[in-house]
């Protein structure tokens, strides 16, 4: 099949999704959770029925800021403050009691100063240089050619954009936070993108030295070969990713559906982004 | 029947998969209302002995607990003996924490640009607020001696402090019968005890913990017993804190809360059940699928996908892995890579099918994948790598879940490569040979 024929339309198609996110990182921004923003998220269980509102307002005349109330499932809620002290801690405790008239089970509390979001950020960029560094590095080795490594990282670049824009989309309609587990989705989208990559380039490689002939036609039968293999595998991963994003609760829900964008992402890129950069290289070389 | 036939190596891969099986298997079953008890390893061979109970060991995040981390405040210490302090506060810590009497806590240290830190992982802690105050008191303690300074009276410390003492314990008065620690002094902090008591006598000899004062007894008579009692407003929990502090001993540098992630123990049960459920549901979707795309060969991978899960779950027993939530989605999402070996080769097989005699075909195929797969899996090995920061390179992530994360994933693609390649290989072997037939 003639894949690389419509490749103006699958840069398209990448210009919109990305567009689009770029717009929404530009608009909002990126929503921080307390990884990086530092403050306190708190899950409570209360056996009776309360009012956020109500309990927002009992907790700030406590002289605690509240930044979010909001109910996960039933009976729990998730309370975001400011960094609190222990004594705020136990105060917030007794005025959840006190509101709510019935017994209450924390669940689960952060609290995270604010020295710790710039050294996440940091230690985040050295890991992304190390693993972005590395993956090239190999790939032009084991290629011997600059032009697969430089497209295969292009095409990184582009699931990581999908991703990180699809979360400042994801951000401000859902509420989905950037944390630890979003840096962990992000650094394994790479590896991801670039798995799909390189079973093509394989393919281009290995008929290159069979049967010679343009990077196009070399192009359109390797994309044709592995289209198959790669949709099957997206699927069986997708498959244990959706089952986890329905089923695996709100703790790894976002990581999940993290994980999810960036392996449509990465499997669309590899035949549709990485292999058209190829032939668009090597037809501008010709020139 | 050779050692290398495939039908051997089927029979060795079952009897090692059925191992692995007993191993992954929950330590008590019930089968048919009856119960069973996988026994524990309890090998002695020569001198060494391996004892093992072969139960997963769970995270802070699915078992409850507390994750704390402290910032010590160095910029009193000059830059060389900082090190030397910080190593100083974690044992001080270590040695807390475990007369308080968590179980399996951890401590280490982390330091990066500058800032030390000491981490606290205290599994089973529903709430820490006992525990951050016992650990984060720098408990120096010390005696004073009253000087009247005209009309003021003025507090001078000694040099008899908290490292003259042997050690403290929590007794009761026994007229008021209230709280209070009872210490003894060494050899040498007996006889300044001693010596001090003689020179106060029948005035107040303050006690002073982290320069705030504790309590102030008059003295009546000199001590040369080389004991002493404690006797502040204590509750019985102050007490014991103070008793573990003394025991522990002071901290070298003051330490502040920076953070703290505690879970309940239900939240962790949940996640597990959670988690459970839905690697099940996936799994029979990708079993479902590889065989509905895949018809025979399906089947097989199927078979290998399960002796995969069976063989991880051994091996997450056996190191052992520290389980946690992100860990659990490394997994899964494992599992959902481990099939693509088998996917690359088959689609190469329906290729090659035509091509050339079937068995000829299965190996070519086997061949001109192997490429693919190991490159490809070599990338998400080198970030598992980045993530999982065995070295504990401190310009990259420490934090237990990420690492938990890469650790599955990469065990899982590591595993997945034998199950891949040795295990549906010799399958497909023993299958394509027997359809030829």
């Amino acid at each position: 099949m003639n894949f690389m024929k419509y490749r103006i339309v699958y840069f398209a198609i990448s210009a919109v999704v990305i567009g689009a996110g770029i717009f929404g990182l530009i608009k909002w921004g990126l929503n921080f959770g307390v990884d990086f923003k530092g403050g306190a998220s708190l899950e409570y269980k209360f056996e009776k029925e309360i009012s956020t509102e109500n309990l927002k307002g009992k907790i700030e005349e406590g002289g605690i800021e509240v930044t979010a109330i909001q109910e996960i499932s039933g009976g729990a809620y998730l309370i975001k403050l400011q960094t609190i002290s222990q004594d705020e801690r136990q105060k917030v405790k007794s005025i959840l009691e006190e509101t709510s008239g019935g017994a209450v089970e924390e669940l689960r509390f952060e609290n995270v100063g604010p020295s710790i979001g710039p050294e996440l950020i940091k230690k985040t960029f050295y890991a992304l240089a190390i693993a972005a560094g590395g993956i090239l590095l190999w790939v032009t080795l084991q290629f011997k050619s600059f032009k697969f490594g430089v497209s295969a990282i292009l095409a990184m670049l582009h699931d990581s954009l999908v991703l990180i824009g699809g979360f400042a989309l994801l951000g401000h309609f859902f509420g989905a936070e950037i944390d630890f587990l979003f840096v962990t989705a992000a650094l394994t989208i790479l590896s991801f993108s670039v798995h799909d990559t390189i079973v093509v380039y394989d393919r281009i490689r290995e008929s290159q030295k069979r049967l010679g002939g343009s990077m196009y036609g070399l192009a359109n039968k390797a994309v044709t070969e592995t289209m198959v293999r790669s949709l099957n595998n997206s699927f069986t991963i997708i498959f244990m990713l959706v089952a986890l994003v329905l089923l695996g609760g709100t703790t790894i829900k976002w990581f999940a559906i993290a994980l999810l964008i960036g392996t449509v992402s990465g499997t669309y890129s590899s035949p549709f982004v990485a292999v058209p950069l190829l032939v668009i290289w090597d037809h501008l070389r010709g020139k | 029947m050779r050692l290398s036939s495939p039908v051997t190596k089927i029979i060795l891969i079952f009897i090692l998969a059925a191992f692995a099986g007993l191993i992954s298997l929950p330590k008590n079953l019930k089968i048919f209302g009856k119960d069973f008890t996988r026994p524990d390893l309890n090998l002695k061979i020569g001198k060494i002995s391996i004892a093992r109970n072969f139960d997963l060991v769970l995270g802070l995040d699915l078992a409850g607990g507390s994750h704390l981390v402290f910032e010590a405040d160095v910029s009193k210490i000059p830059a060389e003996k900082r090190q030397n302090a910080i190593s100083g506060v974690r044992d001080v810590i270590e040695r807390r924490v475990n007369l308080f009497g968590v179980g399996e806590p951890n401590v280490q240290t982390a330091s990066f640009e500058g800032k030390d830190r000491i981490i606290v992982e205290l599994p089973g802690i529903k709430d820490p607020k006992d525990a951050i105050e016992l650990i984060g008191k720098t408990a120096q303690l010390s005696f004073a001696e009253v000087a009247q300074e005209g009309e003021e009276q003025v507090l001078t410390p000694t040099d008899l402090t908290g490292a003259d003492l042997t050690s403290a314990d929590v007794t009761f008065d026994q007229t008021t019968g209230k709280p209070v620690v009872a210490i003894e002094f060494t050899d040498d902090g007996g006889k300044k005890f001693a010596e001090l008591t003689g020179k106060n006598v029948g005035k107040p000899l303050p006690i002073l913990l982290d320069n705030s004062l504790v309590s102030a007894p008059v003295v009546q008579e000199q001590i040369t017993g080389g004991s002493a009692v404690i006797s502040g407003d204590f509750s019985v929990e102050e007490a014991k804190t103070l008793a573990i502090q003394l025991n522990a001993g002071a901290l070298p540098v003051p330490i502040s809360l920076i953070e703290e992630r505690t879970v309940g123990a239900t939240l962790g049960a949940e996640s597990v059940a959670k988690s459970v459920r839905a690697g099940l549901v996936g799994l029979v979707m990708v079993l479902a699928f590889m065989v509905a795309a895949y018809g025979g060969l399906g089947l097989v991978a199927a078979v290998g996908l399960i002796i995969f899960g069976v063989l991880t779950l051994a091996l997450y027993k056996i190191l052992p892995v520290t389980l946690t939530l992100p860990g659990i989605a490394g997994f899964l999402l494992s599992v959902g890579m481990a099939v693509d070996s088998n996917i690359l080769i088959f689609e190469r097989f329906k290729e090659e099918r035509g091509k050339r005699p079937l068995a000829d075909a299965l190996e070519v195929s086997f061949g001109r994948a192997w490429d693919s797969i190991r490159d490809a899996n070599i990338a998400t090995l080198l970030t598992a790598f980045v993530l999982a920061n065995p070295f504990d390179w401190q310009f990259l992530h420490t934090s237990g879940p990420v690492r938990g994360f890469a650790i599955t994933l990469a065990l899982g693609i590591g595993i997945s490569l034998f199950t891949g390649i040795v295990v549906s290989r010799n399958l497909l072997r023993v299958f394509v040979r027997e359809k030829k037939q």
